[in-house]
């Protein structure tokens, strides 16, 4: 079998979520397990056609276990690759294997975290990361982790091209209009251009507002082959291309901060696609950082390198913009519970589906998908489209 | 010490705590390697030898930790190219953090923190 022949044989039928903002007396798996409930039921399936499962935590390395376990169910196909956030868009290749040799035939990807609720602090998560996890030739800097990389990354990208604490702003100046229109959006409250550049900073050139927010949240699709998609309620939205890269772990190993590994897995997921960023009508990037969205801008190709500041210019990316980027707001404003990749899936599902109200990008028929790993480490790209897409 | 009872990462934390530096150099393609590894990341050859660098670099990139003076107060985070070709991460010291600025010729020294060597980097003119 050839990767372009997977391209169109399986389609997300279902998705879900639950707990976002703050799940107060919630437990991470109890909202996966929500979520997970919602998506299936969305599908219009029952937890006992699941056969396959996606998962992965920030903290529990056999995390797919208890999930099974939770949910009641036997999968033939496991995959708990954990690339960090990008993992949720990574699961979809594997998922697609199984599902077209018919190892299986329903996946539930799914994903929870209540780390802004619960008592265990980020820093005693960073104190035992040290020791699981080490980084020995970081830590003894006491680089923010992950903000200070992608501080870095920022300021050789504002070296090189010309890039400024501005451009960074109207990137979450976007976010926040998106945000605006997206009732299930945490972060809301409208604010002003001077109003993002004045708030605190955190590690040049990066302040609070160039950061992605810390919340509770989870998230879950259904993925089933085509033929099965289209005898199910929701409309199918088809599965077109999907590719991962990894290049590097740590921000220091990185061989050029300005390019990252997404100008591979977005080559190849456009290839298996059969097109090309001009085609496409939703972008969802995963933003953890202002700098991401123009990293991915450039390196997916809407742009050229170093131009990614004149691209979101006058507003290009915001709503009623020439492209739309980051429809709910983003990991910046509508929510970000540790890893985000899920959620960018769900939002492009919405958007070709049409269920995004007044934030609903009319007529989107192709939406691009971009999750983020780590310190710019892991980048997997995956192109969604509707049947009139494929 | 390419021959040893130890791995790359102990040796070289061990010279570092003796106050040296060593970076290493792949014996198959000649590139030098930092963090110190097994194999070469470049051309997967398994010979690699310890060598002193210059200690010459410049600055690749470089933030401002913001923390509160009480804390300790603010701080740098910097990526360095050695004049070797290779990169790490560590702090310019002996200039205010927000004078660190890309492109910035430095020079390696080692220095003890928590017990153990660490290396940092100091302007360039400064240590005229």
């Amino acid at each position: 079998m050839k990767l372009n022949d997977l391209r169109g044989a399986v389609a997300v039928a279902g998705v879900g979520h639950a707990g976002l903002g703050q799940a107060h007396g919630f437990t991470e798996m109890e909202i996966l397990v929500q979520a997970a409930q919602r998506a299936v039921a969305d599908a219009g399936l029952t937890m006992r056609d699941i056969d396959g499962i996606c998962t992965a935590s920030v903290a529990a390395p056999m995390w797919a276990m208890p999930v099974v376990e939770h949910l009641g169910i036997r999968p033939t196909f496991i995959d708990s690759t954990m690339l960090g956030g990008s993992s949720f868009v990574a699961h979809l290749l594997p998922a697609l294997h199984a599902l077209a040799s018919g190892q299986c035939s329903a996946v539930l990807v799914c994903y929870g975290s209540t780390q802004r609720t619960s008592t265990l602090s980020r820093a005693e998560i960073g104190r035992v990361r040290k020791s699981f996890d080490p980084q020995p030739y970081e830590t003894p800097y006491d680089p923010l982790s992950p903000l200070s990389s992608y501080a870095l990354a920022a300021a050789r990208h504002m070296h090189q091209y010309g890039t400024r604490r501005e451009d960074l702003a109207q990137v979450a100046l976007a976010a926040n209009k998106w945000a605006q229109l997206n009732p299930e959006a945490q972060l809301r409250e409208p604010a002003t251009l001077d109003q993002i550049l004045s708030s605190r900073m955190v590690s040049d050139p990066l302040t609070v507002r160039d950061c992605c927010l810390v919340t509770d949240g989870a998230g879950a699709y259904v993925l089933v082959r085509a033929d099965r998609a289209r005898d199910l309620p929701k409309p199918p939205v088809y599965v077109l291309g999907n590719a991962t890269a990894v290049w590097n772990r740590q921000i220091s190993s990185m061989e050029d901060l300005t390019v990252t590994a997404a100008t591979e897995s977005g080559r190849r997921a456009f290839e298996m696609a059969g097109v090309s960023p001009a085609d496409i009508d939703v972008v969802e990037l995963y933003d953890a950082f202002t700098i991401n969205t123009l990293l991915f801008l450039e390196d997916l190709g809407f742009c050229a390198k170093g131009e990614a500041k004149d691209f979101i210019a006058d507003g290009a990316i915001a709503p009623g913009g020439r492209l739309p980027v980051n429809t709910n707001g983003g990991g910046l404003c509508c929510v970000h519970p540790g890893m985000y990749g899920v959620f960018i899936m769900i939002e492009a599902v919405r958007q070709l589906r049409g269920e995004c109200g007044a934030r609903q990008v009319a007529g989107a028929e192709l939406a691009l998908v971009h999750g983020n790993g780590g310190t710019l480490s892991s980048q997997s790209t995956a192109v969604l489209g509707t049947q009139a897409a494929l | 010490m390419t021959q040893s009872d130890k791995g790359a990462q102990a040796q070289y934390q061990q010279a570092l705590d003796d106050g040296r530096f060593l970076i290493q150099k792949c014996a198959g393609c000649a590139r030098a390697v930092f963090y110190p590894r097994m194999i070469c990341p470049h051309c997967g050859g398994g010979e690699l030898a310890w060598t002193s660098p210059s200690g010459r670099g410049t600055v690749y990139s470089t933030t401002t930790v913001r923390r509160k003076p009480e804390a300790g107060g603010d701080y740098n985070v910097a990526l360095v190219d050695l004049a070797e070709g290779v990169r790490l991460m560590s702090r310019v010291e002996g200039v205010a953090p927000r004078d660190v600025r890309i492109g910035m010729p430095v020079r390696a020294r080692v220095i003890q923190q928590d017990g153990h060597g660490l290396v940092v980097f100091t302007a360039e003119d400064e240590t005229q």
